[in-house]
């Protein structure tokens, strides 16, 4: 069953009077429970195909469909709802809230979903530990390295079991060693909860955690099809 | 949550978040002090009006207003002042006089004044009058001699306590009459005009210089509150003979103190939108910082699906904090200054002879009405809210892609 379905992407930004086409004639399918990479160098488009498929974008030409949802259909507050209860977000940086805590940012999420306040101190605290946070609840952003920053980032994404977990580079601004734990833990919440993943990288390392590679150049993809 | 989070973040500034409190503080503090200052002069001014000798309702046979003659008293005032007393809340006081146009005069001098025949123990309560003596003694009751001048008259007259002073008038004849009076005691007044102006001596005195009878020319009532004149003046007016007789509020009697109230209420609000166009200033300023500074994390936020409307209500959360913790501090502020004034006032003497002209006195007692209190704080906390709807707006329309621009 796939869970992302996008025929013809177009999307354009202009630059002053420069056009850069960002992505081209874009097809793209991905089944439920990938573990997918898109691999590109910088500028090849990879953040803007994830913020189309998370809906933070708009293509210019073509149709997107996330978990049966057709975009082009959806109003703005349909889009908030989908991107709330069934799509999570890592993003390269910048991912929590200075103000809370590590359990706090989790419990933000499940609040603003409607989750009553019981549920959502118990499944932060869960989270976390699987994430291998423990200890760390009630620590500040500030007070964490940028590894368990994004360790928060990721059971944040995953804490209410979205269709789809989107992470934009999210090793970018981690060593490699860091960067290798992070994705060890996202594949196990892609094994254990059967999470589906998609994240991009132009790092070799991270690719080779991959079980599937989207190769994206000046705004193409090279090769869509699977490994599996 | 919500509350959690503006609370913390109005303290990830603390030097602006202070900076901006402190306008507010002054911002309100000036709105309520200042007007309770403005209000005391004006409390005072009426103070000083009524109680002089109009009172906060008058009653006069009809005609006496257009034509205060000797000839539109009121005659056989008895059943007409039990009517008015039966009318009159508990706390009300009433005094019957006699008042005439007369000239005083002595060896040196003569002035025109009012020749006022009282009751004194009537007047307590009533007029200044009433209150006494500054020097010498009361007149008696009943006593055909005993007169009691004001200070200024007392000088402009080069005379002292126990001299005499005569005066003239006409009678109900239209006969001149004039009588021989011995100073007994000199009152203060807060204006000048008044001590020139006024010289009491007993009802039995005036009326039989005079040729009156028992009548007298008007009665004067006095209210605890002034506010409720003209409802006391409706109900005294339903039960007598309106044909026969008038009855005026202070409003009515002294139409330039009423005219002045309503220029200070003017003013007032005036005032209070000049003190929060300072204050907006501040208010947009420091939001909007405080919201351009953080727009990737409501990038962030609009990327999780938190809706616009949330992140609107979550930056005016921020600023209610601020608006209301500020008014609290100076309100606080505000009402302890007035508390520790208190009674003893602020002496203006320096300045006072302005001050006398306008009817006030040199010592000014800031009075706090709720009416302003309860505006200052709405203006503050309300179009604070308003105008800091502009920035949270602006974090509202962020789009994540936007945000993440920014870097
Ligand atoms: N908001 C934008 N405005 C203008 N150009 C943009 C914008 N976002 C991306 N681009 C351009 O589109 C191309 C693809 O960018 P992006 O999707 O960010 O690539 P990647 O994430 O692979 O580095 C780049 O040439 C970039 O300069
Ligand atoms: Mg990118």
């Amino acid at each position: 069953m796939s869970i992302v379905e996008i025929r013809g992407v177009d999307k354009t930004y202009q630059q002053g009077k420069v056009f850069v086409q960002a992505l081209k004639n874009i097809d793209l399918t991905v089944e439920k429970g990938s573990f997918a990479a898109i691999a590109g160098p910088s500028g090849s488009g990879k953040t803007t195909l994830l913020n189309i498929i998370g809906g933070l974008d708009v293509p210019d030409r073509g149709d997107v469909r996330v978990d049966g949802n057709a975009y082009a259909d959806m109003t703005r507050s349909g889009m908030a709802e989908l991107r709330l209860c069934r799509i999570g977000f890592v993003f390269q940086a910048y991912n929590l809230l200075p103000v809370l805590s590590a359990v706090e940012n989790v419990e933000y999420v499940m609040q603003l979903q409607g989750v009553d306040k019981k549920q959502r101190r118990e499944r932060a605290v869960a989270i976390l530990d699987e994430v291998g946070l423990s200890g760390r609840y009630h620590n500040r952003p500030a007070e964490l390295s940028g590894g368990q920053q994004q360790r928060v980032a990721v059971a944040r994404a995953i804490v209410s079991d979205p269709a789809i977990v989107l992470a934009d580079e999210p090793t970018a601004n981690l060593d490699s060693k860091t960067g290798e734990g992070l994705l060890q833990i996202m594949e196990k919440m892609n094994r254990e909860k059967a999470v589906t993943f998609i994240f991009s990288t132009h790092d070799r390392m991270v690719m080779s955690y991959a079980r599937r590679l989207i190769h994206i150049r000046d705004g193409e993809i090279e090769n869509g099809k699977p490994m599996e | 949550m919500d509350i959690k989070i503006a609370w913390r973040n109005i303290w990830r500034n603390p030097r602006r978040t202070i900076i901006i409190m402190t306008a507010v503080i002054i911002g309100i503090w000036s709105m309520i002090f200042l007007t309770a200052f403005m209000r005391g002069m004006v409390v005072d001014m009426i103070e000083n009006g009524i109680a002089t000798l109009t009172g906060d309702v008058k009653i006069y046979a009809s005609g006496f207003r257009s034509d205060p003659a000797l000839e539109n008293r009121i005659r056989n005032p008895g059943p007409l002042a039990e009517k008015v007393q039966a009318n009159l809340p508990a706390d009300a006081h009433m005094a019957a006089r006699i008042r005439v146009s007369a000239i005083a005069q002595n060896a040196r001098h003569s002035a025109g004044v009012t020749l006022v025949g009282i009751d004194p123990a009537e007047e307590a309560g009533v007029s200044f009058i009433g209150d006494g003596v500054a020097t010498g003694q009361m007149i008696r009751p009943g006593n055909p001699v005993d007169i009691v001048v004001g200070k200024a008259l007392l000088e402009k007259f080069e005379t002292k306590i126990g001299n005499k002073l005569i005066l003239m008038s006409e009678d109900a004849a239209h006969e001149m009459a004039s009588r021989a009076f011995r100073i007994r005691g000199i009152f203060s007044a807060e204006l000048e005009a008044t001590e020139k102006r006024f010289v009491f001596v007993s009802k039995s005195a005036a009326r039989g210089m005079l040729q009156i009878g028992a009548d007298v020319s008007e009665i004067s009532v006095m209210l605890e509150n002034h506010d409720r004149a003209d409802a006391v003046a409706e109900k005294i007016a339903a039960a007598i003979d309106t044909e026969a007789y008038e009855v005026r509020t202070w409003k009515e009697l002294k139409p330039m103190l009423k005219a002045y109230i309503n220029i200070f209420d003017g003013y007032i609000i005036l005032w209070y939108l000049v003190v929060f166009a300072a204050m907006v200033f501040g208010i947009i300023n420091t939001t909007l910082m405080a919201v351009f500074e953080r727009m990737r994390e409501f990038g962030l936020l609009k990327a999780l699906g938190m809706r616009p409307w949330r992140i609107l209500r979550a930056v005016l959360i921020e600023t209610a904090f601020i608006l209301l913790i500020g008014a609290a501090a100076g309100n606080t502020l505000a009402f302890s200054m007035v508390y520790a004034i208190g009674q003893r006032g602020i002496d203006l003497s320096m300045f006072a002879a302005g001050f006398e002209y306008a009817g006030m006195s040199s010592v000014i007692r800031p009075e706090i009405f709720a009416g302003d209190v309860v505006l200052a704080n709405a203006v503050v906390i309300c179009l604070g809210l308003v105008v800091s709807a502009y920035p949270a707006a602006r974090a509202a329309r962020i789009t994540p892609v936007e945000a993440m621009a920014r870097n």
